[in-house]
């Protein structure tokens, strides 16, 4: 699971109030090197919630990213090639993601994340 | 400028409806200002006498440059042509040919290129000895090059349409046709082959197969940069051919064995991508569209949703919720913390209304203003033809096209593009939200209402008995097979 994916998803249990972002519980994380598509960085940019980002990174070992990004960063090629290894490069193989209101853990295995709710959080 | 598109004779609704999506692909319609995107659409024009079907069609394109790229990447336009003439006998051919402006036509002859002629007779296979004959007979034209059948620099065709005689269960011809042009581009075939699902590493019982794959994807106007959603994405058939147009991926399945396992480590959906050297999708994740997901102000992230929902008749769809829990046969329970990690949530059937709505929902949230979502739409059939059908419909979208593929006799699957023309606003967002409640309440209603499958599957006494009728009056020609191609 890459972090533009755990960028994207929440804990959407029956009475959660908020569940973005999930807490990630790392046993493995693997690099896998992916071609950088400028045009869709660019695009894909404004979309990203930057703090849960660069938090997220940090839990994968990752600390390059800066603590905030505006558009104007996007012209920067060292800054692209961070962005684009910490949203695309990084996966998290095996491991977990936790509601941070209830603690419900969501495996992730094989790189899959398991988002479906069980019958009681419907 | 008008030129002549000839069509592969095969799902006769999806030719036209590509060539207007890649129209709109390469830019013919100009730049994306927002406004009057949706009425873009191109000038067809048919020869004289032929029918609707036919695959000869002209069409109006600003350029060369336009006609070669939509040609070249189709996959349905056998190719398109600068026509150089035509007429309903060889005299008139000539004649037309010749008063062609020689401005055009010299380019192409001169001394240092390489040419063929390729002759095609469509609706009838004519020898090697006529074809030979035809090409000797447009010696009028002074073409200077050397002939090269291997890789010419200028391919031309001399096309035919005739009505001839036999029934074929091609389109009707009133009188002869005769074309002359210069290929301008054309489909790449080999793609099928290439991509066809018999090669495929992972299949599963509802693969989609590559010639409609590529069709869903230039509908959905995939091309890098772009990032495109399957929410029921399965062994990831339909998202390959994005992948091919470069196009970023992503996808979802409630199934994890189908979207995690696979068959096994090297047989799964990441092996299909690596069978043909594709980029892997950005993500995978077991989902339920039902209840995605997807964290509250998310929006517009999709360029394109491209998807075969589950129609209940060859797969049935599932949603989260325990089976029994919504008939209201069991009260509603917890799941003991200790059983909670390995726990298996039970699914529920869902219903194609339901299932059609949830994805207008989701890509009305998630798809980007001008984004397309392309997805296949099963109907019944009431004899031979498809009534005059009420599609999906949400405020955020406009229909721009619906080709229907016939699959049996009693159903057939539409493929139907939309455009997102509107965002998605509050009240949008409530009345989905009251409709999904609403489902959840009348969950047993839904699941009889609509029912492809028996409608599908159900012992053919009508059918039987009709069929006995025709076969003691069988008629001599079969008439015309109309879409069944």
């Amino acid at each position: 699971m890459r972090l533009l994916t755990h960028n994207m998803l929440s804990s959407n249990i029956k009475g959660v109030a908020n569940g973005f972002p999930l807490r990630i519980e790392v046993e493995k994380v693997v690099e896998k090197k992916v071609d950088l598509n400028a045009g869709f960085l660019r695009n894909i940019f404004p979309k990203i919630e930057w703090k849960a980002f660069a938090e997220a990174a940090r839990t994968l070992g990752y600390a390059e990213l800066p603590e905030d990004a505006d558009s104007s960063f996007l012209d920067s090629d060292d800054f692209l090639d961070k962005f684009h290894h910490a949203l695309l490069e990084l996966h998290l193989e095996e491991g977990a993601l936790i509601c941070p209101e209830t603690g419900r853990r969501f495996p992730v295995n094989k790189g899959i994340p398991n988002m479906l709710l069980h019958e009681d959080e419907v | 400028m008008w030129y002549l598109c000839v069509f592969y004779h095969r799902l006769l609704d999806y030719r036209k409806a590509e060539v207007e999506s890649l129209a709109e692909l390469f830019g013919v319609f100009g730049d994306d200002d927002g406004d009057n995107k949706e009425s873009s659409s191109l000038e067809w024009r048919l020869p004289q006498h032929h029918h609707p079907d036919s695959p000869f069609h002209f069409v109006n394109l600003p350029s060369e440059d336009f006609a070669r790229d939509i040609a070249n990447r189709s996959i349905l336009v056998k190719g398109i042509y600068e026509l150089w003439g035509e007429g309903s006998s060889y005299e008139e051919l000539e004649e037309s040919i010749r008063c062609y402006p020689d401005e055009r036509k010299l380019p192409y002859l001169d001394s240092g290129s390489t040419f063929k002629i390729t002759v095609d007779c469509f609706g009838k296979v004519i020898s090697f000895q006529e074809q030979n004959d035809r090409i000797k007979g447009l010696a009028y034209i002074p073409f200077k090059g050397r002939a090269n059948l291997r890789n010419p620099d200028h391919n031309f065709w001399l096309m035919e349409t005739d009505d001839y005689g036999t029934n074929n269960g091609l389109p009707p011809v009133v009188q002869r046709r005769i074309f002359f042009g210069r290929e301008v581009g054309g489909a790449d075939r080999k793609l099928l082959p290439t991509y066809q699902l018999k090669s495929r590493t992972y299949l599963g019982p509802t693969a989609m197969d590559a010639e409609m794959a590529f069709l869903m994807a230039n509908q959905a106007l995939a091309t890098p940069g772009k990032l495109v959603y399957d929410p029921f994405v399965g062994t990831g058939s339909i998202l390959i051919a994005a992948a091919h147009f470069g196009a970023m991926t992503m996808g979802a399945d409630i199934d994890i064995r189908v979207v995690r396992d696979g068959r096994g480590p090297d047989c799964n959906v990441w092996s299909n991508f690596k069978q043909y050297g594709l980029p892997m999708p950005v993500a995978l994740l077991r989902a339920d569209n039902n209840l995605p997901p997807w964290r509250p102000g998310l929006k517009e992230i999709f360029d394109a949703i491209i998807c075969d929902p589950p129609y209940g008749v060859r797969a049935g769809g599932r949603k989260s919720g325990g089976r029994k829990l919504l008939k209201g046969t069991v009260d509603p329970y917890t799941v003991p913390d200790d059983k909670r990690t390995d726990h298996i949530p039970s699914t529920a059937a869902y219903s194609l209304v339901e299932c059609v709505h949830d994805l207008l929902d989701l890509a009305a949230r998630m798809i980007v203003l001008g984004g397309r979502l392309v997805f296949f739409y099963p109907v019944l059939r009431e004899d031979d033809y498809v009534e005059d059908h009420h599609y999906p419909e949400h405020p955020c979208f406009k229909l721009i096209a619906a080709s229907e593929q016939i699959l049996s006799s009693r159903y057939s699957r539409v493929l139907l593009t939309m455009v997102k023309i509107g965002p998605y606003t509050e009240e949008i967002a409530e009345a989905a939200q009251l409709k999904h409640i609403e489902f959840r309440e009348n969950h047993l209603k839904w699941l009889e209402d609509g029912n492809l499958h028996s409608a599908v599957f159900s012992p053919a006494d009508s059918q039987i008995a009709a069929a006995g009728d025709s076969s003691l009056s069988r008629e001599p020609k079969p008439k015309y097979r109309g879409k069944y191609v």
